[in-house]
């Protein structure tokens, strides 16, 4: 890992250096179930047997306002704004606290979602685009973002099958068997979960198009086998790591 | 739909907020103003800076654990902001009401700044915010506002002070620095938003007195909803 100038993604944090930051920031992103979490941990142990050190970081993961999201989405008095801004606040958190100080180290850092998450979901919920990458002008710019693309009909059974609906509503006790924000209950779309969950996910899906284009993603088809996929990353975050 | 902090607000009624620097005098001032509010036909909410119940106690815990960078506090302050917004400021002004706000945007504009973030991007973080109606300043020299606040409470608040900035670690000596740079943002953010500029070292009443006038006739074209009109003068007779 050679010189690796970081920028900020907009106007950045005045009071903080980051021409130290020596490792890498290699983000994934893709909407909810798709399989980012399995992927990234399997992801940090073949980077960790190659020798490099790795952190993960993921959405909602900040000490100071996890909970704090959790109470509020429980209670779905969220609005576009508190939501955004809730969401932005437990990223810095965690880019000032974590991500940070883990490049200065050398670290890679595999952040499971990025800014883009909040973006889209932001968007989806009405809010202006140039507003909220704005919101977000403090966060570093990635190395390198991979974006697990999938089909609404393929992310269809792997929300809604007997494990995942027996394991939320039974033994997470959760009430629900789909989630109320990952259906985008909040927004009135459907009737039920599975109607609202449908066009939700659909908004979100073309949102994520659109990034794509605009920030080069590199796309990898998220509707393979778990190997597949899992290949297809490693052979980009290789490429990416042996050119510098 | 989406408000913003460069338009007019569409709402039938009246936002008026204060601004200053501690020790400004702008909340007595405004207490005298809803007083003399609720003695006329009018009905008013009153709202205070950093008191919602969606983030107030994340702030309070991560002030009291210096967790806070200058970032997380600029957000954390503005979900505050956009919680009350929409749960306690919007509804009032679209029922036809005056609401009176201790501390609005600006207090972020030029706290924020003095800690250390980008003018331009906490003037975004806000861009959703209703424009007031009328935006007073209470302006007073550094001076003025130090021997208000140190004359009355000898324990200065560690965040109010600026002390995590770590620019100094008396107490009273970091308050002025950071007092002193909040009153240098006030003065441009008072240019550039046009915020209505009040004395703040004139007597009590004379402030008053300008201040009721300012909002007299901007209450000319108001006319309150049927349904929010009193019969009679209740707070005093």
């Amino acid at each position: 890992m050679s010189d690796n100038r970081k920028a900020f993604f907009g106007k950045g944090l005045p009071y903080l250096d980051i021409s130290e930051l020596k490792g890498k920031l290699i983000v994934i992103e893709g909407t909810d179930g798709v399989g980012r979490s399995s992927q990234i941990e399997d992801l940090k142990k073949w980077l960790e047997v190659k020798g490099y050190g790795v952190t993960t970081t993921g959405w909602r993961r900040s000490p100071l306002v996890s909970s704090t999201i959790d109470g509020a989405k429980k209670g779905h008095t969220l609005n576009v704004n508190t939501y955004s801004l809730l969401y932005a606040a437990d990223f810095a958190d965690r880019l000032e606290n974590e991500i940070v100080p883990a490049l200065r180290a050398g670290f890679i850092v595999l952040a499971d979602r990025y800014v883009y998450t909040a973006f889209v979901r932001s968007v989806v919920r009405g809010a202006n685009r140039r507003w909220i990458r704005k919101v977000f002008g403090f966060a570093l710019q990635p190395d390198v973002i991979f974006y697990m693309k999938i089909k609404i009909e393929d992310l269809i059974p792997r929300v809604i099958n007997s494990e995942t609906l027996t394991k939320r509503y039974w033994v997470d006790q959760s009430g629900e068997g789909m989630d109320y924000w990952e259906s985008g209950m909040d927004l009135r779309l459907g009737e039920d979960f599975y109607d609202s969950f449908i066009k939700y996910q659909k908004r979100i899906l073309s949102e994520f198009d659109l990034l794509a284009r605009r920030f080069n993603f590199i796309v990898v088809d998220a509707s393979k086998s778990f190997e597949e996929t899992n290949r297809l990353l490693k052979q980009g975050i290789t490429a990416h790591i042996s050119n510098g | 739909m989406q408000t913003t902090l460069s338009a007019d607000h569409p709402y039938p009624g009246r936002l008026i907020i204060v601004e200053g620097i501690d020790g400004s005098g702008k909340s007595t001032q405004l207490q005298l103003l809803q007083k003399w509010l609720l003695n006329s036909k009018y009905r008013v909410f009153f709202t205070e800076w950093n008191s919602s119940a969606l983030v107030k106690q994340t702030i309070k815990r991560g002030k009291k654990r210096n967790l806070l960078t200058p970032t997380t506090f600029s957000i954390l302050h503005a979900t505050d902001f956009a919680d009350r917004l929409t749960h306690l400021i919007i509804p009032p002004l679209k029922a036809g009401m005056i609401v009176l706000a201790d501390r609005y945007v600006y207090t972020a504009f030029a706290r924020d700044v003095a800690r250390g973030v980008h003018p331009a991007w906490v003037r975004n973080l806000y861009d959703f915010a209703v424009k007031p109606n009328i935006a007073f300043y209470f302006k007073v020299p550094i001076d003025v506002s130090l021997k208000r606040i140190l004359n009355g409470r000898i324990d200065l608040k560690f965040h109010e002070a600026g002390m995590d900035l770590g620019w100094s670690d008396d107490p009273s000596e970091s308050f002025k620095l950071f007092q002193t740079k909040i009153l240098e943002e006030y003065d441009k953010i008072s240019k550039e938003y046009n915020l209505t500029v009040i004395d703040g070292t004139l007597q009590i009443p004379e402030q008053q007195r300008l201040v009721r006038e300012i909002v007299k006739n901007t209450l000319d074209n108001y006319q309150p909803m049927p349904y929010l009109q009193k019969k009679e003068n209740i707070y005093v007779r």
